[in-house]
């Protein structure tokens, strides 16, 4: 039944794109997005923990081994979930595109279609094509419909937003690449030429092979994660892209990045997580080295995020810093860690959509500016007060508040943190509190800005139902997820404790 | 019980922020709240058996086993204590600032929401769970200076909510760490852990970083830092005098009177029972800590030229007394049976120095809301001159007030400090003499202002200022006579913290 959200939401794109009347489109798009949401809820209300729900397995070139297998874990049904909501909510923070509409929930439907495969696949090479269907549409939805960076003016702003999008299917490929690369080399090794994962996991390559193809695979992956410093794409990306884009973008594909590390990296190979028995300055093991890039990750980009000027980019970069909590998490190697990894992927994608919701549908589309210096005199919070409201809420969520989603997932990274590479938690502290005041002066300036009492306020048109839908609905995610963490959790915990994860907990340090 | 009290003010901010849709019904409902939480904080009081040892009203259930979050609430003589104080001090600044046209609806909902997180605060007996309020009465106040407060508002109330999370975040960091080694975040558990030596062990065997020896002073520290900067202890101070003068006298009152006192309850009722060997081994440095912190805030509230700077330093002088008798009662724990009087009458006075200074500060700031809206927000020490001829009745009361904060006998901040010292002269003689120096300068500085304000020349410019009106004078009086009967029957406070003193001079500090 899972696999039809994959069917449903490649449908329902054809549908989208053969509607007569945009009206249609979007209806369309919403009862599509939500058909998948339902999807993965009734699956959740049939869950055991524990289980691995086979969808589909079918023979697809026998010859190569290639097969097509599809079924879910936890884990799986956790970013099913998170990729049913995201999408519901852009489709909702979209409602208001005019341009070419048939189109864009079109484009915007493969896209979902391509992550619920990637998330569904349980066969190295048929994960391999849904990814890269996923990359297609991105370029297309920054390129045709998105908004230009706040300092591009005329003719320019197409170029730039070119740029961007450019510059993100091109890292993408080459983070491809370096996938294809790797899982050739698996292929190679692998008994029988079997990819799919359960052979694979069963599989004993050997531990040089594995040193040396874990980080092709890690760093590939990682790229769409936003690690640090391959993250460049994420920032202009995110901001370049249209609102429901950006909030795919953070809220999904960048989980592609991470899910991939997991479930192919450390998953089919975790002896490449084992220390080399050298030291290069003064890494020990791949694992030092990527746990050392996540950090970094988190100070950096919360640290530029602190001095943008354009409100996307700050949202950006605040990306980047959420996405390394996931990357250190799932270098912990400990189950409260890789728990707390996956936890973050959820809570993050909910959080960025928010944010990204109010940066880019609620304030951008209004004002037409994204520049804090000239938002900061309109003192939106008198204007737009729904908006504030949404971002004050999505602000202490994002900066890891207890009682939303980030602080449960954070929390659990840092005491998996603190068993294993306990000198990087102090440093990811420094990371959380320059998170916090980079918030609250986007907030602040943004919505609490100061401006003498006889500037007029601009008049803007007022929140309309589909926003605060969407708010209501992603804010009622991270705070259930916040308050009753266990709901994910009962999936995520025994996924990471079944069998297909055992080379990972035996083959990589405590 | 507990968590009907909790959750009321919260309900309660949500009804203001819905029906409130005048500021008279707004103001009501808040009213009408904040006494409901008054009588029941008053029936808790009566409730409270102070005979018996330990928690009482708990209340318990699994939240999020696996990650130690559990719902545990109770409450001792020290919590009965804050909650009497902030249901109390609450009703007080929603009087102050019943005829303050500036104040509105939301503001009402953010005072009722920062009551939630102080009544959280005080009875959750769960890490995870206190935490949560903890930071979450955070946010009400920042937005509550933010908003409402003075001209340079934006600094000082990011200064505050920075300099609170870099506490808060060492804090969190400290208590994943004791999770991750004990595997419980329940405070009444870490306490019987640390009394029995269970705890330093797990710490030593668990977290193998420095070969663990430094590890528990670390943890100590970095807890210490949190409640240091909430109190605060010299030189975490900086923030406050900002903060406090630019907030609204109305919400000064709460920052003064219940949420410095967050912090002084942190240091009872986390840092002295889970790390009393911490407290002992660095007694030397958090000794001339306090001192610093009684000593030189009164110095500097001297040469300040605004009244709201003077009594705000002049606050960081009184919790001055409070860390000291906490530093002197750690010091005699265990180790010296015939001190036993000594660590009884430093602990039952820094609760009647919680409560008093409480009662006193707020209403101190209370008056300075009273000048403010008489002189249009003027209130530096030299604009007045001659008060006591034209506004007798409001320099009468207020004298009242100054008298009690120098500690004059008869009323309220006499018992506490005496108790103080007087458990902390036998111990710390050097230290206790140094300061005395805080006594002499508190009445130095507190006489000057009663010079400079209400006696000498008329200054012509008030000559029409209206004294106090019927109104003010009753809203005033029971503070006013809560001072008196405090400074003639301090068994009021004493006896209900009777068991819980004992309980802690017995031992393990639960």
């Amino acid at each position: 039944m899972l696999a039809w959200t994959i069917y449903l939401s490649f449908l329902g794109a054809l549908a989208c794109r053969l509607s007569p009347t945009k009206a249609m489109a979007r209806v369309l798009a919403l009862v599509t997005a939500l058909a998948g949401f339902a999807l993965s809820l009734i699956t959740l209300a049939r869950w055991t923990p524990g289980e691995l729900l086979t969808v589909t397995q079918v023979a697809w070139i026998p010859q190569l081994g290639l097969s097509y297998h599809l079924a879910a874990d936890g884990i799986s049904l956790t970013l099913l979930l998170l990729t049913g909501i995201a999408a519901m909510a852009g489709i909702l923070f979209s409602w208001n595109i005019e341009h070419r509409t048939q189109e864009f929930f079109a484009f915007y439907l493969v896209l979902i279609a391509g992550v619920y495969g990637v998330f569904l696949s349980f066969d190295l090479f048929l994960l391999f094509v849904f990814y890269e269907i996923a990359i297609i549409p991105k370029y297309f939805l920054i390129a045709i419909w998105g908004s230009k960076p706040h300092d591009a003016h005329g003719e320019n702003a197409g170029a730039l937003r070119e740029y961007a999008a450019m510059k993100l299917a091109l890292y993408s490929f080459a983070g491809s690449a370096l996938v294809l690369a790797g899982m050739a080399a698996v292929w190679a090794l692998a008994p029988n030429h079997n990819l799919s994962f359960e052979a694979l996991t069963q599989a004993s390559f050997p531990a040089h092979f594995q040193m040396w193809v874990f980080p092709l695979v890690f760093l590939g992956f990682a790229v769409l994660a936003g690690m640090w410093p391959f993250h460049t794409w994420a920032p202009t990306g995110h901001a370049a892209a249209p609102t429901a884009a950006s909030m795919l973008l953070a809220g999904v594909v960048m989980k592609l990045g991470a899910y991939g590390c997991l479930r192919v990296a450390m998953m089919l190979l975790p002896g490449g997580l084992a220390p080399w028995g050298f030291h290069v300055l003064g890494f020990g093991s791949w694992r030092g080295v990527f746990a050392v890039l996540a950090v970094i990750g988190i100070v950096y980009g919360a640290s530029v995020a602190l001095v943008q000027r354009d409100f996307k980019y700050v949202i950006g970069y605040s990306s980047v810093s959420h996405m390394g909590f996931v990357l250190l998490g799932l270098m912990t190697l400990s189950l409260i860690g890789l728990d707390g990894a996956v936890l973050q992927m959820f809570s993050h994608g909910v959080i960025a959509g928010l944010l990204f919701a109010v940066a880019g549908r609620m304030v951008y589309d209004r004002t037409h500016t994204r520049d804090l210096g000239e938002l900061s005199p309109m003192r939106l919070v008198e204007v737009i007060p729904f908006a504030a409201l949404v971002f004050v809420l999505a602000g202490m969520a994002s900066i890891g508040l207890p009682g939303f989603s980030g602080f449960i997932a954070e929390f659990q990274v840092l005491v998996g943190a603190w068993r294993s590479l306990p000198e990087l938690v102090p440093v990811a502290g420094v990371g959380i509190l320059v998170g916090i005041a980079f918030t609250w002066r986007a907030l602040t300036k943004v919505f609490y800005g100061d401006a003498p009492d006889d500037v007029p306020k601009p008049a803007l048109p007022p929140i309309t139902l589909p926003e605060k839908l969407g708010s209501l609905l992603l804010l009622a995610m991270t705070l259930i997820v916040g308050l009753y963490p266990r709901i994910l959790m009962d999936l995520i915990q025994p996924a990471l404790q079944s069998p297909l994860f055992n080379g990972l907990r035996l083959g990589g340090p405590r | 019980m507990i968590t009907l009290l909790t959750l009321l003010p919260i309900l309660g901010g949500l009804l203001v922020l819905v029906f409130g849709s005048t500021r008279e019904m707004a103001r009501l409902i808040a009213a009408l709240f904040g006494f409901t939480g008054l009588i029941l904080s008053l029936l808790f009081w009566y409730a409270l058996d102070p005979n018996l040892p330990g928690m009482q009203f708990t209340q318990y259930h699994v939240w999020a086993p696996s990650l130690g979050i559990e719902y545990h609430v109770g409450a001792d003589g020290l919590g009965v204590l804050m909650l009497v104080l902030s249901a109390l001090l609450v009703v007080f600044s929603l009087m102050a600032s019943w005829a303050n046209e500036k104040l509105g609806r939301t503001y009402f909902a953010l005072v009722l929401f920062l009551e939630a997180g102080l009544f959280g605060t005080f009875t959750a007996l769960n890490f995870v769970h206190w935490f949560l309020y903890w930071e979450l009465s955070l946010i009400p106040a920042f937005f509550l200076v933010r908003i409402w407060g003075g001209p340079k508002r934006a600094r000082a109330a990011n200064q505050f909510f920075l300099y609170t999370m870099v506490g808060s975040v060492a804090l969190l960091l400290a208590f994943l760490a004791l999770f991750l080694a004990t595997g419980t975040f329940d405070f009444l558990e870490l306490a019987r852990q640390a009394h029995s030596g269970r705890l330093a062990l797990e710490l030593a065997n668990n977290l193998p970083w420095f070969r663990g020896e430094a590890v528990g002073p670390l943890l100590f520290w970095a807890a210490f830092l949190g409640f240091a900067v909430k109190t605060p202890v010299v030189p975490f101070h900086t923030w406050l005098p900002a903060t406090y003068a630019e907030a609204p006298s109305e919400t000064t009152m709460l920052l003064t009177g219940a949420m410095s006192k967050m912090g002084v309850y942190g240091f009872l009722r986390i840092l002295l029972p889970i790390f009393p060997q911490e407290m002992q081994h660095f007694m030397k440095p958090l000794l001339w800590l306090a001192v610093a912190t009684i000593v030189l805030p009164a110095f500097a509230a001297w040469v300040q030229k605004d009244l709201k700077r003077t009594f705000a330093y002049s606050s960081i002088n009184h919790l001055g007394y409070c860390v000291l008798g906490v530093c002197v009662a750690a010091q005699l724990t265990g180790t010296a049976p015939h001190l036993a009087a000594e660590r009884a009458a430093a602990l039952t006075g820094v609760l009647l120095q919680i409560f008093s200074h409480g009662l006193t500060a707020a209403t101190l700031f209370w008056f300075i809301a009273l000048l403010e809206r008489r002189t249009g927000g003027l209130r530096g020490v030299e604009d007045f001159g001659g008060l006591r001829r034209l506004v007798p009745v409001f320099c009468g009361l207020m004298g009242i007030a100054i008298f009690a904060s120098l500690g004059l006998p008869g009323l309220n901040g006499f018992p506490g400090e005496f108790l103080i010292f007087k458990g902390s002269f036998p111990l710390a003689a050097v230290a206790s003499s140094v300061s005395v120096l805080g006594l002499l300068l508190t009445a130095i500085f507190l006489l000057t202002v009663i010079q400079k304000v209400f006696s000498g020349p008329v200054n012509p410019r008030w000559e029409a200022m209206p004294d106090l009106t019927t109104t003010e004078r009753v809203a005033l009086f029971p503070a006013i006579a809560l001072m008196f009967v405090l400074g003639f029957y301090p068994q009021l406070i004493t006896g209900m913290v009777h068991g819980t003193v004992m309980q802690w001079i017995a031992g393990g500090g639960l």
